[in-house]
Parts: structure tokens; C-alpha cells; sequence
């Protein structure tokens, strides 16, 4: 059962994903995009991780995806159907095609070592993996979470600096 | 639990679609988006093995990944705006003051 429903959700993924590079409209991009994104969602649930896919869901499909359709709505550029590819096709399904096969020979090939960390399926599901996130995130990764802050300053005053009137 | 070799494959997939998608387009928005759909293949890289291996390093890492997609998709979308106001056009061709 766990099975079939992997592959019906790896069947949506993948076709969003086909349709995000291959739809004329830029509109309809983001949403597959949006579907790709809860797809993923929905396989950090099976993975034991509920907290990353509300996060997933929030921002990404909640923030990000927003931003982007509020952008394509925003510029109103006409679908140019004739010159919709930048690039010979051949070359960039050749590079792609070679990317999934050096990852998936890599996958089938190499040894992977075994679990050693405490976190298993029935201690996450009695603590919670809220608590189990946040006692990571402000104990062992507190100092990169602080550096996160100054990414995000940087990144306001640069869209603040770059929405101005003359470049 | 199911076995993890199959997220690895659809993170894989995902990843290689996202890589035709940013040699191939030409309108600069979509290639943007494909770019977020190779980092939220390798979130899923992440989460599998943090999973697999018991231990939650690999889900803190995804959280640095999604703050480092939002400041880039506030700072190229901005990028993306201030281009369209010069040149009227979002083509990633119409890109060539630094071409030699």
C-alpha cells in the first residue's frame, strides 16, 4: 500500500516536473512547480519528517512561489512561442541525461554506511519532531543560524537597493 | 519502511529535469524556477539520508537551504525586475553587455 502510493505521488512529481520546463506560459510553470512542491511534501511525511513539510508547503509553495507569480503577473510578458528555447535542446537533454545516470550509477554502486545516529521512527514519534528540530537548531547549529540572519539582512537591503528607480 | 533507493531516484530525476530546464529555457523567470527545483531535489537528498542515518543534521541543513532560496528569490527576482526596466525583455539572450 505504502508501495502504490509512493509511486502515484512519484508519478505526479515527475510529470509536474516535465511540465514546468516544458509549458509556453510561465504561469502555468509555477504551478506545476507549486504540485512538484507539495509532492514533496508529501515525501517528507513518509520520511518521518512532518515539520519540514509544513515548512516546505509554507515557504516554498506559501512564499517563494508567491513572490514568482506576483513577478511573472507583474512584468506581463507575452509568450513568445516561436523562440521559446534558448539553447539547442539536444545538448541540454544530453547533459541532463548524463547528470541522471552518473547519479543513479553512484546510487546503485556505492555502500552505504550504517545508521549510527539515535533519531529512529518511534523516538521521533514519541518526543516530536518540532522539539527534535528546535534542540538541533539552538544547540549544535546555533552559530550558523545567527550567520542566516546576516544573509537575510543582506538580501533586503539588496532587493531594497536594486527596486530603486535607476539602476 | 520503504526503501530509501527510490527517494534517491526521484530526487535524481528531479534534479536532472531541473538542470534541461535551466540549459534549455530562455525566459529568465523559468529558469529560475527550475534552479528551485534542484534545490528542493537536494532537500530531498537531505531528508533521506538524515532518515536513514538517525540523524537530524541533514534536516537542519534544509533549513539553510530554504533561507538561502528565499534570499535568492528576493534578490534575483529584484534582479529580474531592474533588467526588465532597461531593456524590456526578460530573455536570458538578451543578456550579452559582458559577452566577449
Amino acid at each position: 500500500m505504502e508501495t502504490l502510493f509512493f509511486l502515484i505521488i512519484s508519478l505526479v512529481a515527475i510529470v509536474s516536473a516535465i511540465l514546468v520546463i516544458t509549458c509556453k506560459n510561465p504561469i502555468n510553470s509555477a504551478l506545476a512547480l507549486i504540485m512538484t512542491f507539495f509532492c514533496l511534501a508529501t515525501y517528507y511525511v513518509m520520511l518521518d519528517a512532518p515539520f519540514m513539510a509544513a515548512i516546505q508547503v509554507m515557504v516554498y509553495a506559501g512564499a517563494i512561489m508567491v513572490l514568482m507569480v506576483f513577478t511573472i503577473m507583474l512584468l506581463n510578458v507575452r509568450v513568445d512561442a516561436t523562440k521559446k528555447h534558448a539553447h539547442s535542446i539536444l545538448f541540454g537533454l544530453i547533459i541532463g541525461f548524463f547528470t541522471l545516470l552518473n547519479t543513479v550509477i553512484i546510487i546503485f554502486k556505492s555502500r552505504a554506511a550504517l545508521p549510527t545516529g539515535p533519531y529512529n521512527a518511534e523516538m521521533i514519534k514519541s518526543v516530536g519532531h518540532t522539539e527534535l528540530i528546535g534542540k538541533e537548531m539552538f544547540t549544535n547549529f546555533l552559530l550558523p543560524f545567527e550567520i542566516t540572519s546576516i544573509l537575510l539582512l543582506a538580501a533586503i537591503v539588496g532587493a531594497v537597493i536594486l527596486a530603486k528607480k535607476k539602476i | 519502511m520503504a526503501n530509501f533507493n527510490g527517494y534517491l531516484i526521484i530526487s535524481a530525476i528531479l534534479f536532472s529535469i531541473g538542470t534541461i530546464g535551466v540549459l534549455t529555457r530562455k525566459n529568465a523567470i523559468v529558469v529560475f524556477m527550475c534552479i528551485e527545483l534542484m534545490l528542493n531535489a537536494v532537500n530531498l537528498t537531505f531528508i533521506t539520508f538524515s532518515r536513514y542515518l538517525g540523524n537530524l543534521d541533514g534536516q537542519v541543513f534544509v533549513f539553510f537551504i530554504m533561507t538561502v532560496a528565499a534570499a535568492e528569490a528576493a534578490v534575483g527576482l529584484a534582479l529580474i525586475i531592474a533588467f526588465y526596466n532597461n531593456k524590456e525583455s526578460i530573455d536570458v539572450d538578451d543578456v550579452h553587455l559582458m559577452k566577449w
